[in-house]
Order: C-alpha cells, then sequence, then structure tokens
C-alpha cells in the first residue's frame, strides 16, 4: 500500500462505495455489494496511510513571520542581571531585576534619577560621544554598602546599554573570614585565660585537694566555657546572616503567628521571668517577606534581652502592630533601668556593652543586637530603639508587608 | 499652552531634577570619599575631594541659571513653579553638603597623631549612619517617595545623640590629654560637620515629603539639646 493518498479523496471514494453499495443492494445483486464494500474497505486503509514526514525529527519551530525576530525589549527582559537601555539620557528599556533595584519609576526618566554616582554621569553626561565599553565599580546601589559591577556599552550614536553585576556576596564571603578572626580571638581569648589559670591552680596539691574549692573552682570553670560555647554559637550565626545579607529572603512568615510561638515557648520554659510575659495582639495576621529561622532568632533575641535587661517582676511586652500603609511593626518593651541616649547609637554594634560585667554575669555574649541588625537589613527593614533611662526600653523592627503568594515585585 | 511648549517645559524639569540628582551623587562621593581619607590618613584622596567640590559648585551654578532660564520663559504657575522652587532649594542644600565634606577632607591632615585612638573610633559609625540619610534623602527624591523621607527625618535624632556622644568624650579626652587639644578640636568640628550634613539631609527629605504630599511633616523629635541647662 504505497500509494499516497490524502483524506479528502479517500473519504470521497469510501462515500461512492457506500452508496453505490446502497443502490446495488436496492437492486438485489450480492456479488455487486460485495465489491462495492471490499473497495470501500481498500479507500479506508489507503486513508489510513499518513503522508511520509520530514527525515530529520523533532526540530524547533522555524521563524516565519517579521514578529519571529526577537527585539531589544524581549531580549533585555529575558536577562536575570539588572539590564538598562539609555537612549538620549534617558532609560528606554529597564528589565524586571533592574526596575525591582531602582525603583518602578525608573522608566522613561532621565538616568541620573536612577544612578547618580558619579563615575556613571561623567561617562554618560561628559559631553564626549560614548564610543568604547566601560566598567566600572559602584558601591551603594540598593542597600548602603552593596557592590556592582557595571558595565556600559554602545549600542548605537545614541543608545548605550547598561548591565549590573552584584559582587557584594564575594566582598562579603571574604570580609567576614577577616573580621571571624579578629572577632572570635579577642572575645575567646579572656574566657580561656580564665578556664586555663583555674587549671594551673587545681592542678597545684593544696587548692586541688580541698573538695568546696575545688567544687567551686570548676564551677567557674563549666560557666566559663558554657560562654565560650555560647559565643562560638554567635559568631557562626552572624557570619551566616552575614554571607546571606544580600540575598532576599523569599518565604512569607506570619509575625503574629510567630509571636505566639515564641510567647508559648516563653511560658513553658519555667523561667521566673517568664510569667511577665504579656503579648499585645494588635494585628491577627502579619505576613512579610522573611526567613522563618531568621526571625524566630531576631525574636527570641529581643525577647532575651527584655528578660535579662528588664527589672524582675515588671512585665514586658510584645507588640504586632500595623506601621505604615505596607510596613508592620514587630516591637519588645521592657521596664528595666533604660539606655542612656549616648549609648544608643552604637548598641548593635559588636561586643559593645554599656557595663561590662554586669553583662557577663547575666550571660550576654554582647552580638545579640548585632545579630538583629543583620537580619533586619537582609529582610530591607529598619531597627529602632528608643530607651528612657529609669522607665525602660522599647525595640522595634519595621518590616514591608508581603503582597499576596508571590511577593517578588517587592524589592 | 501649546502642546509643544508644555513638552519642553516637562524636559526642563526634568533636566532640574536630574541636575539636583547629579549634584547628590557628588556630594555623597564626597562624603564618602573623606571619611575614607580620614579613615585611612590618605592626604591624596583629601586633596582630590577639596578639588572635586568646584565641581558641585558648577553644577549649582548651571542650574541656578536653567531656573531663572525657565522661570523666564515659561512663567510658570503655581504647582510647576512650586517644583521649580524646590528643586532650586534643595540643590542649594546639597552644595552645602558638599562644602561640609571639603571641609573635613581639610582637617585630615591635621589630625594624623590621634589616629587609632577612641575618639577617633566614633567618627566612622556617626559616618556611615549621615551617608545612609544622604543616601535616602536622594533617592526619595529621585522616587517622590514621602515615606522613604519620613524615615530619613526619623535618623536625625540618632545623629544628634551621636554627636552629643563624641562631645562628652572628646571634652574628657582633652582635658586628659592637654597636649593633643589642638587636634581634637579638629575632630569636633569633623563630628560637628557631620552631624550638619543630617541635618542637611533632614532638610532635603522635608522638602521630598512637601513636594510629595502637599503637607509638612509631622514635628520630628529632637535628640537631647546639650545647650540646655543640665538641671532641667
Amino acid at each position: 500500500m504505497s500509494v499516497r493518498l490524502s483524506r479528502p479523496p479517500a473519504l470521497a471514494l469510501i462515500a461512492v462505495a457506500v452508496g453505490a453499495a446502497i443502490v446495488l443492494y436496492l437492486s438485489d445483486s450480492w456479488a455487486a455489494m460485495l465489491v462495492c464494500g471490499l473497495s470501500g474497505l481498500f479507500a479506508a486503509m489507503w486513508r489510513r496511510e499518513e503522508a511520509p514526514g520530514p527525515i530529520v525529527q523533532n526540530r524547533p519551530p522555524q521563524p516565519t513571520e517579521a514578529s519571529d525576530q526577537p527585539d531589544l525589549q524581549s531580549l533585555i527582559g529575558a536577562l536575570p542581571d539588572p539590564a538598562l537601555i539609555v537612549a538620549a539620557g534617558r532609560i528606554a528599556t529597564a528589565n524586571r531585576a533592574a526596575l525591582d533595584l531602582l525603583g518602578n519609576h525608573v522608566l522613561g526618566d532621565d538616568v541620573r534619577l536612577a544612578i547618580r554616582h558619579p563615575a556613571v554621569t561623567e561617562y554618560l553626561f561628559g559631553g564626549r560621544p560614548v564610543t568604547a565599553a566601560v566598567r566600572m565599580e559602584l558601591v551603594g546601589i540598593g542597600a548602603p554598602d552593596q557592590s556592582w559591577d557595571l558595565r556600559i556599552a554602545p549600542l548605537s550614536q545614541t543608545h548605550q546599554l547598561v548591565l549590573l553585576s552584584d559582587r557584594s556576596a564575594r566582598q562579603a564571603a571574604e570580609r567576614m573570614r577577616v573580621d571571624f578572626v579578629a572577632n572570635a580571638s579577642h572575645e575567646l581569648r579572656t574566657p580561656l585565660a580564665g578556664i586555663l589559670g583555674f587549671i594551673e591552680t587545681l592542678k597545684d596539691g593544696e587548692a586541688g585537694a580541698d573538695t568546696p574549692t575545688r567544687e567551686r573552682f570548676l564551677a567557674i570553670m563549666e560557666g566559663e566555657a558554657r560562654r565560650m560555647q555560647r559565643l562560638i554559637d554567635d559568631l557562626i550565626s552572624l557570619s551566616r546572616i552575614e554571607a546571606d545579607k544580600f540575598r532576599l529572603p523569599d518565604q512569607t512568615v506570619d509575625l503574629a503567628d510567630l509571636v505566639t510561638e515564641i510567647a508559648a515557648v516563653v511560658r513553658e520554659n519555667g523561667h521566673e521571668r517568664g510569667r511577665d510575659l504579656v503579648v499585645d495582639s494588635g494585628l491577627a495576621r502579619a505576613p512579610v517577606r522573611g526567613d522563618q529561622a531568621q526571625l524566630s532568632q531576631l525574636l527570641h533575641n529581643l525577647v532575651s534581652n527584655a528578660m535579662k535587661y528588664g527589672q524582675p517582676g515588671t512585665p514586658f511586652t510584645i507588640a504586632v502592630r500595623p506601621d505604615s500603609a505596607d510596613t508592620v511593626r514587630l516591637s519588645v518593651t521592657d521596664e528595666g533601668d533604660g539606655i542612656a541616649p549616648e549609648h544608643l547609637p552604637r548598641l548593635t554594634e559588636r561586643f559593645y556593652r554599656i557595663d561590662s560585667s554586669r553583662s557577663r554575669a547575666i550571660g550576654g555574649t554582647g552580638l545579640g543586637l548585632a545579630i538583629v541588625k543583620h537580619i533586619v537589613e537582609r529582610h530591607r527593614g529598619r531597627l529602632q530603639i528608643d530607651s528612657v533611662p529609669g522607665k525602660g526600653t522599647t525595640v522595634s523592627v519595621v518590616l514591608p508587608v508581603a503582597n499576596g503568594p508571590d511577593a517578588s515585585t517587592k524589592a | 499652552m501649546t502642546e509643544h511648549t508644555v513638552k519642553a517645559f516637562d524636559q526642563e524639569i526634568g533636566e532640574l531634577r536630574a541636575m539636583v540628582a547629579e549634584m547628590g551623587g557628588r556630594a555623597e562621593a564626597a562624603i564618602a570619599d573623606a571619611m575614607t581619607a580620614l579613615r585611612r590618613r590618605d592626604l591624596e584622596l583629601a586633596q582630590q575631594v577639596v578639588g572635586n567640590d568646584r565641581l558641585i559648585d558648577e553644577l549649582e551654578a548651571r542650574l541656578e541659571k536653567l531656573v531663572v532660564q525657565t522661570i523666564a520663559l515659561r512663567a510658570p504657575m503655581a504647582d510647576d513653579l512650586r517644583v521649580i522652587i524646590a528643586a532650586l532649594r534643595i540643590a542649594g542644600v546639597v552644595e552645602r553638603i558638599g562644602d561640609y565634606a571639603k571641609n573635613i577632607a581639610k582637617r585630615v591632615p591635621l589630625i594624623s597623631h590621634l589616629a587609632g585612638e577612641e575618639p577617633l573610633a566614633l567618627l566612622p559609625s556617626m559616618g556611615q549612619t549621615v551617608r545612609e540619610m544622604v543616601k535616602d534623602a536622594l533617592d526619595a527624591f529621585a522616587a517622590r517617595d514621602a515615606d522613604k523621607a519620613l524615615a530619613v527625618i526619623d535618623q536625625d535624632r540618632a545623629v544628634d545623640d551621636f554627636y552629643n556622644s563624641v562631645f562628652r568624650t572628646m571634652v574628657t579626652f582633652m582635658m586628659e590629654n592637654p597636649r593633643t587639644i589642638s587636634e581634637s578640636a579638629h575632630v569636633l568640628f569633623i563630628a560637628k560637620n557631620l552631624e550638619r550634613v543630617g541635618d542637611h539631609a533632614t532638610n532635603v527629605a522635608e522638602m521630598v515629603y512637601y513636594a510629595a504630599t502637599g503637607q509638612h511633616p509631622p514635628e520630628r523629635v529632637r535628640g537631647q539639646d546639650i545647650l540646655q541647662q543640665q538641671d532641667q
């Protein structure tokens, strides 16, 4: 059956055969009807023959119309890193990543309103035509310390391509390594020196033999060792958070749920201060774009401070309230001694303590607020510390609200 | 007004705003470089900052000219006039921020001996906060963002507190180390300059807020005023 027959003629043949069969039936000739039936069958079998396809199979479709040719708009839109096309000093085209970074308003604006670094403005508005591609390193687009590789390439007499590539992750990793060694060695040396000192003393016959003395020294050594352990945990925590600082979190976390969770943990802990916890549930739901583990750690650190520094027996409050049209405020308030205004700006510095001995006695590592600050920065939020000496302190975190399931449009 | 005239006017306003942004970028770079020069005791970088201030001044002069030309040519009314005047005022404030950065850079060669001592340790943090305020104020201007402007206004109190902290520390330091009084005075001036830059960033933010909402921002909480009598 190698005769090629396309559908319409085959169907016509079947129709004719059937028609003829009916006519012959009516004229009572069985043999003739059989012949018609058989030819109808042959026609059906022919019909099933498909036209043989091209020899090479499964190629992607060929462009057939002019609209298949890609244009600049779709090219820029497909790039993952921020990209702009600048025409006559204005941003003619920008992709999603660029709008998220620079703001939705920049499309159509003068490029100087989006990127105002002197190196860039000099190159594009310096009076000389842009003829060669350049590469610059810039700091301060998006987050204050975020560093970028910016490339400008001429596309024509009037159009330039601007590409941005994020360098901050690499830089953060390098700086972290250096910082970690510096911080860790300094703060770990003190308790370690204490432990070694006590070990020396216990090795000496007299002190070691006296049981009460030995027990007291061992208790101190255990305390110092646990302090070092907490310190190392916090340092590693801080390093991890810093490394991730420029990657936006991608989960949606409900702050109201988080508060309920932590409140339950605090109350069940059995700590004396647990009874003083008050939850001010201003909002039933407060979804923010965030990292569950980090926000949990943030709240834990703030609550821990309130419990440590608030006066025993006084209440400490966790509140979740709306802050503005698109932000929500999480705050922890205690009634402790308060903090003098001159210390406030430095509170989030690593290992900054107002009263070293008191802080160490309570078991603080000096890193709690530094960790909180970095988590807040990663979440593109704002940290605010208000305090009245003698009355108490409120630490607030303002975070952008998440819009629906896909929060990718909020920078 | 014919469409042609309106379009040209829009272009002029766009150019004015872009020039303000350009000046802002230079002023930001000036503060950053001045503080880097201070931290590293980099005399060459400090020299560059002083030299580059001329460019900010030139931009301001060009902007003034464009403002006058636009007003003369277009005779703008109401909102249009307000926008142009706002651009002129903000440019003036930005130019002063540049001047403070230049002033800081000029003092770098004069305080090399104190480097590494406690008083200088406070300045980088203060500088960082001030730089962020300037950046946020200029970002708010470019985006016409009233909320961002409000956030800047809130931060001014932190800078005032910082300055008070530096002042107290320096006074103590000077009493204990009288031979360093000359250099310590320069450190104090640098701190004051940074505090003034913070105030100017707040001014820009207030003007942006007004331009965006038509209302003045709510009265801001001020930091403790050390000029007030102690026993109040």
